[in-house]
Formats: C-alpha cells, sequence, structure tokens
C-alpha cells in the first residue's frame, strides 16, 4: 500500500484545461472520492495516476518515488473504469486471470486468487460466461475482480456504481466500504453522486471545472463549504443561497423581505469582502418553519412529502424562493405566510463576487 | 378480399424484388449460362459472326474444350493452376494477414499522427494510381541495370538476369506486384477496426500490465476476427477471377500458337489470363470460356460455403469487432 501524492498537476487537451493544477495528498488505506459534475475532469486525473497520462505539468509521487515518467505496468495499480472495459473475447475467468497471466504467475496459483476473487465478489458461478451475457452489477464485479486480484497499491475506482439500480447500488457500497476497509487498500474513488461520496468517504475532494474547490471530511466539506459551488453541489435538497446586500454601519445583511442582523464579532471577517454584495447561505433542514419570534415571513408555495420529512418551498418575495425541511405532518397550507426562524449557528456567508466563504 | 390477401403477401414482395432479381439475371446468371453454353461450341473468330447472327446451324458443339480443361487435355492446363495456387495464396497472404500486421503496426504502435497518415498513403497509393502507370513503374524499378530496385536487390546479392523472365524472380514480381496493390483493401477495413476498438478496453490492459506486444496480440488481434474473415474472404474472391497487372507487365501469350508471350516463358500466366488470352488474342471465345469456367465455379463454391460457414448477416458487417 501506498501513500499516493499529486504536486501541482496539470493536464491540457489542446485548449482544455481538463485538470489545472491539482495537489493532493492521499494516506496509505485512505479511501478518497473525487467528487464532481460532469466535464470537472475527474476521469483525467485517475488516467494520470495510473499512468495513462502524462500530466502536462507537475509531479505524481506513491509514497517518496516520482512515479510521473513510469508506465501503468510498473505502478501496480488496479483500475475499474467507468465503462468496465471488460475483454469482450475473453470468459469473465480469464478477464479475471488477464493481469495475473501477464505477471507470469504459474497456473495453480493463477487458479487460486481468480476462484478467491471471484468468490469474494460473488461472481464464482460466472467464471465460464462471456461479458456480454452478464448483467450491469455482473460486469461491474468482474471488472473490481480483475483490479483486485493483482493485489494492486492503489485502487481507482471511476464512476463503477453509475449504471446500477438503485438498490444494487446501495449494496455495493457497503460491499465496496467494506472490502477497503479489509483489504486496506489505499483507493482514489470517483463519482458525481454525492451521496455516494458523504457515505463512502474517509475525505472528500470537490472539483469543478479542473480545479479542486475543497479537500475534507464529508462533515467538513458539509458543514463548512469553503465556497458557493461546494455549498450548492453538497446537500439535497441544495443549500439555499440568498443574495442580500450588506450594510456596514448597522451590521445587518438587507436581504429580499427581510432584515438579517449579524453579530459584531464578524465585522472583521466580513472586512475581507470584495464587495457589499453577500451571499446568506443556510441549509434546508437548519430552517424552522411556524416559529414565534422570525426572523423572515415567506408564503408557502409547495409542500412535497418525502417520507419522513417534507420539503417545504417558501416564497421571499416575488423573485426569491427557498427550501425548508420539516417533520412529515407539518400544518402548512399552501399560500399561507408563515414565519422562519434561520438560527445564527447555522448560517453561513460568502462573497457574492469570488464566491469565496466569508463566514 | 381474398384476392387483396394474395396479392399483398404473395406477390407484392416479388414486385418490390423485380428489379434486383433483373439485376441479379442479367449481370450474374446470363453470364454463366453464356460461360457455359459457349464452352460446349466451337466459337472462334472464324465463326464468331454466325453465332451472334445465331445461325446455330453453322455452329457444331462439342465436349472437347471441356474435356480440354477438367480432364487435362490441354498440356499446359497443369501448369497454369499450379501457377494460379501460387499466386492466389502468396498475395493472399500479403493482402489479408501481412496487411493486418501493417495496420496494427500503423494504427496502435505508431503513435505520431503525422508519421501514421504518411506511412497509410505510401500503401494507398498504388491503388489511386492508373494500373498502366503502376505496371510501367514497376517495369522501370526493375530493369537490369538502371532500374533502382533492380539495383537496390543487387547490392544483396540479388541480381537475375531479367526478374521479368527468370523464375521464380519473376514469380516473385509477380506476387509482390499484386501484393502491394492490394494491401490497401485489407488496411482500410482493419484500420477502421482497430480506430472502433474502445480506448478504455487498451487503457486497461495498460493498466493490467500488458506490454504494447501482448496487446497486439491478445486483445486486438482476436477482437479482428470477423474483419479478417471478411478480408479473406473479399481477396480471394478477387484474386482469382484477376490478371490485370501480369496482363499489364508481361502480356499473354499461349504456347504452342504463334504467340508466344512472355507470361509463359515467366512462369506467371494464371487461369483468368490464359482465359483472357485464347479468347480476345487468339480468337478461340469457346476454348475461352471453358477455361473461365473453372473459376467462375470456384466462385460461386466459395460464396456458398462464405455465406454457409459466417452466415449472411455476419458477412454483411464488414468492420463488426466482438464488443
Ligand atoms: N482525450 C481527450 N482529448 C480531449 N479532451 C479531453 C480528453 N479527455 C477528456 N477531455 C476533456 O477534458 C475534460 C475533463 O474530462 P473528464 O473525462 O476527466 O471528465 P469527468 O469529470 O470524468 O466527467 P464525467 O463525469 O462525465 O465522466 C472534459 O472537458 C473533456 O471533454
Ligand atoms: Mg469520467
Amino acid at each position: 500500500m501506498v501513500r499516493v501524492k499529486l504536486d501541482r498537476v496539470s493536464k491540457y487537451f489542446g485548449r482544455v484545461r481538463a485538470v489545472d493544477n491539482v495537489s493532493l495528498e492521499v494516506m496509505d488505506g485512505e479511501f478518497v472520492t473525487l467528487l464532481g459534475p460532469s466535464g470537472c475532469g475527474k476521469t483525467t486525473m485517475l488516467l494520470m495516476i495510473a499512468g495513462i497520462y502524462k500530466p502536462t505539468k507537475g509531479r505524481i509521487y506513491f509514497d517518496d518515488e516520482d512515479v510521473t515518467d513510469i508506465p501503468p505496468k510498473d505502478r501496480n495499480v488496479g483500475m475499474v473504469f467507468q465503462s468496465y472495459a471488460l475483454y469482450p473475447h475473453m470468459t469473465v475467468y480469464e478477464n479475471i486471470a488477464f493481469p495475473l497471466r501477464i505477471k507470469k504467475l504459474p497456473k495453480s496459483e493463477i487458479d487460486r486468487k481468480v476462484r478467491e476473487a471471484a468468490k469474494l465478489l460473488k461472481i464464482d458461478h460466472l467464471l465460464d460466461r462471456k461479458p456480454g451475457q452478464l448483467s450491469g452489477g455482473q460486469q461491474q464485479r468482474v471488472a473490481l475482480a480483475r483490479a483486485l486480484v493483482k493485489e494492486p497499491d492503489v485502487l481507482l475506482l471511476d464512476e463503477p456504481l453509475s449504471n446500477l439500480d438503485a438498490l444494487l447500488r446501495v449494496y455495493m457500497r457497503a460491499e465496496l466500504k467494506r472490502l477497503q476497509k479489509e483489504l486496506k487498500i489505499t483507493t482514489i474513488y470517483v463519482t458525481h453522486d454525492q451521496v455516494e461520496a458523504m457515505s463512502m468517504s474517509d475525505r472528500i475532494v470537490v472539483m469543478n471545472e479542473g480545479k479542486v474547490q475543497q479537500i475534507g471530511t464529508p462533515d467538513e466539506v458539509y458543514r463548512n463549504p469553503s465556497n458557493i459551488f461546494v455549498a450548492s453541489f453538497i446537500g439535497t435538497p441544495p443549500m439555499n443561497l440568498i443574495r442580500c446586500t450588506y450594510d456596514e454601519s448597522r451590521n445587518v445583511l438587507k436581504c429580499p423581505n427581510f432584515e438579517y442582523e449579524l453579530p459584531s464579532a464578524w465585522r472583521e471577517a466580513l472586512s475581507s469582502r470584495t464587495s457589499d454584495e453577500l451571499v446568506l447561505g443556510v441549509r434546508p433542514e437548519d430552517i424552522e418553519i411556524g416559529v414565534e419570534s422570525p426572523n423572515a415571513k415567506a408564503r408557502v408555495l409547495v409542500v412535497e412529502p418525502l417520507g419522513k420529512d417534507v420539503v417545504v418551498t417558501l416564497a421571499l418575495d416575488e423573485e426569491t424562493s427557498i427550501k425548508a425541511v420539516a417533520r412529515a405532518g407539518t400544518q402548512l397550507p399552501t399560500g399561507e405566510v408563515t414565519g422562519l426562524r434561520i438560527p445564527l449557528e447555522k448560517v453561513h456567508v460568502f462573497d457574492g463576487k469570488s464566491g469565496r466563504a466569508l463566514i | 378480399m381474398a384476392l387483396h390477401w394474395l396479392f399483398a403477401r404473395r406477390l407484392a414482395p416479388w414486385l418490390y424484388l423485380a428489379p434486383l432479381l433483373a439485376m441479379v439475371l442479367l449481370f450474374w446468371l446470363t453470364p454463366i449460362g453464356l460461360t457455359v453454353y459457349l464452352s460446349l461450341t466451337n466459337v472462334s473468330y472464324k465463326n464468331l459472326v454466325y453465332f451472334i447472327r445465331g445461325e446455330m446451324e453453322r455452329i457444331s458443339f462439342t465436349l472437347r474444350n471441356l474435356q480440354n480443361v477438367f480432364l487435362g487435355k490441354d498440356p499446359f492446363i497443369a501448369s497454369v493452376a499450379e501457377v494460379t495456387l501460387i499466386y492466389v495464396c502468396s498475395v493472399l497472404a500479403i493482402n489479408a494477414f501481412y496487411s493486418l500486421v501493417l495496420s496494427i503496426a500503423i494504427a496502435f504502435f505508431v503513435r505520431s499522427e503525422a508519421l501514421s497518415t504518411f506511412l497509410r498513403v505510401t500503401w494507398l497509393l498504388p491503388r489511386i494510381t492508373p494500373s498502366v502507370v503502376y505496371g510501367l513503374m514497376w517495369l522501370w524499378l526493375i530493369a537490369p541495370g538502371t532500374g533502382p530496385l533492380y539495383s537496390l536487390l543487387a547490392h544483396v546479392g540479388i541480381h537475375p538476369a531479367s526478374w521479368l523472365l527468370d523464375k521464380p524472380y519473376s514469380q516473385l514480381l509477380m506476387i509482390a506486384i499484386n501484393g502491394y496493390v492490394g494491401v490497401s483493401f485489407g488496411m482500410i477495413i482493419y484500420t477502421a477496426a482497430i480506430k472502433s476498438i474502445p480506448t478504455d478496453l487498451i487503457n486497461a490492459a495498460r493498466v493490467d500490465g500488458a506490454s504494447d506486444f501482448f496487446i497486439a496480440r491478445r486483445i486486438i488481434l482476436p477482437l479482428l476476427k470477423w474483419p479478417m474473415l471478411f478480408v479473406v474472404s473479399w481477396q480471394t474472391l478477387s484474386l482469382i477471377a484477376s490478371y490485370e497487372y501480369i496482363l499489364i507487365v508481361w502480356g499473354g501469350g499461349a504456347p504452342g500458337t504463334e504467340s508466344v508471350g512472355t507470361a509463359w516463358a515467366a512462369g506467371v500466366m494464371v487461369f483468368p489470363l490464359y482465359a483472357w488470352f485464347q479468347a480476345f488474342a487468339l480468337g478461340n471465345y469457346a476454348y475461352g470460356a471453358a477455361i473461365a469456367l473453372p473459376i467462375v465455379l470456384l466462385g460461386i463454391g466459395l460464396i456458398l460455403l462464405y455465406f454457409k460457414v459466417f452466415g449472411f448477416q455476419k458477412l454483411m458487417q464488414p468492420a463488426r469487432i466482438e464488443v
């Protein structure tokens, strides 16, 4: 097992900056997730770590060894591709045995390892089939077995669960996590599904347009998003972002149809703002509805039941609507005006221009 | 009602197929029938005019032509068959297998896009060059003393008095000339098939630790199974009927006649060329048709075999790879 370090790594395809100046250190045995929207450079990052792409700039290290110029076959990396990339002309057995046959292991040892890996992933009854005869979930497990069988130092997983149905996905999520902890393999996992990222990772790397937005534990990126992108990308429903204007003399935020008083202790933090346009961020589940002493008033637009909760859409004024989560059974007739409390300890304030978190 | 149904179900399909069937009849079955018919006559330049006018009483029917070809009464048929076999097998090896190696080399191993394009164009050039120019180019290349290729090979100790006439050099030349021009067909099919293999598959093999050579042998080659079968079938069919470059470079000729062409002397007389020469140079139309008959029969046999072995549909998808 190794520690993977990326030092100011960039990858350009012509004028496209697929990955832009990324630094990252993944600890030995850690499970790190690259999370970001489609096209943000996640696959490109993995392919650089695997050695398929050479970075345009920057260096990559496994432990203290600079592997930037080392070809994939000498890196001992296991990878599950977004498309699974199973060899269509080989059986499941031959697919899993492929990396071992390249290593020229004795036949008996190959056989033992293939059967072991197949058993671990519960595909031992499929060994004689061709990939074309497997379901998406089975193919994914074959791809995983092929990646694991060579006992890699680093495991790279590119959206391995994206083709599975919801039920199988939840199951495989737990399986993967259990396997990774059991085998203690340094793992870099790619997804654009934030729930997946939150539930599996030791740390999350949030990316957008080739750049790292934030690196932190799931809790950190959830509680202290470092900018508006992270705040809006993580959490369902996403954080409410209300455009307000800062009145420095009174230390209040003038928001649509309400004013939000700030503690004087925040003055200093807010002094680094680029303009008076600030964004007040509050998660739907942190807003209290129908309270006695409200910060703001809003009209109920829609109430969507969501199992044990309801998601309420509220209009602050003509243009601004926000979402709040309340317990199921809360009586909220649509059209009615209700009082909201936005608790001070739960709010975030972002710079309106740069998007950077100020509070 | 019943009549309407009959029309829709039974007759309409034939109506739609009629133009195609007419074409098949006109351009395929008629020539075959004509070949068989002609081979049973004694039509030559002497009595062709009666044949055309349909004055069949002035034409006699005979089995002599067929006996000459199929029973080997023509003492030269055996050697023609032998040359044809050498020709088809060797050129096929170049067109179907050497072109495969070449395609993998160009489409996979050569990383530089510019070099890859250059190499591809070099192999396509003979295809787009008019046959006569291509033939003349070879004549110039191997001209004793002055030809660049002749001088080059003379340097490494290969210097026949004449590349055109001395066996087996002449036969090697025949194979080279036809091989070079035929490589492009296989290359186009193979290159397209290689390019359609998903990059992820190749990348996965690299991550699994495979070298380029291993990937070529264990991933790319097995995935080209169908394109290979297609190219082999297609090239066999076109080779057994081809003679144009041999005719251009060597001319025809038939032994025992007043015209002893160099093709005989050089040992490059193949079936279709012999047929062409008998019919159009010597005017023995009936005998030419008889010589062409084995080729026609072999062609039909191969087509039926291909359809049976590969399945009609599979054969009709040239660039199919198994993904
Ligand atoms: N081989 C390539 N040539 C040119 N551009 C590329 C290449 N590979 C990726 N890109 C571009 O680089 C950017 C990042 O691509 P990448 O595949 O890494 O995104 P991703 O985050 O994996 O997206 P997704 O979630 O859709 O898989 C995209 O804009 C893409 O178009
Ligand atoms: Mg991707």
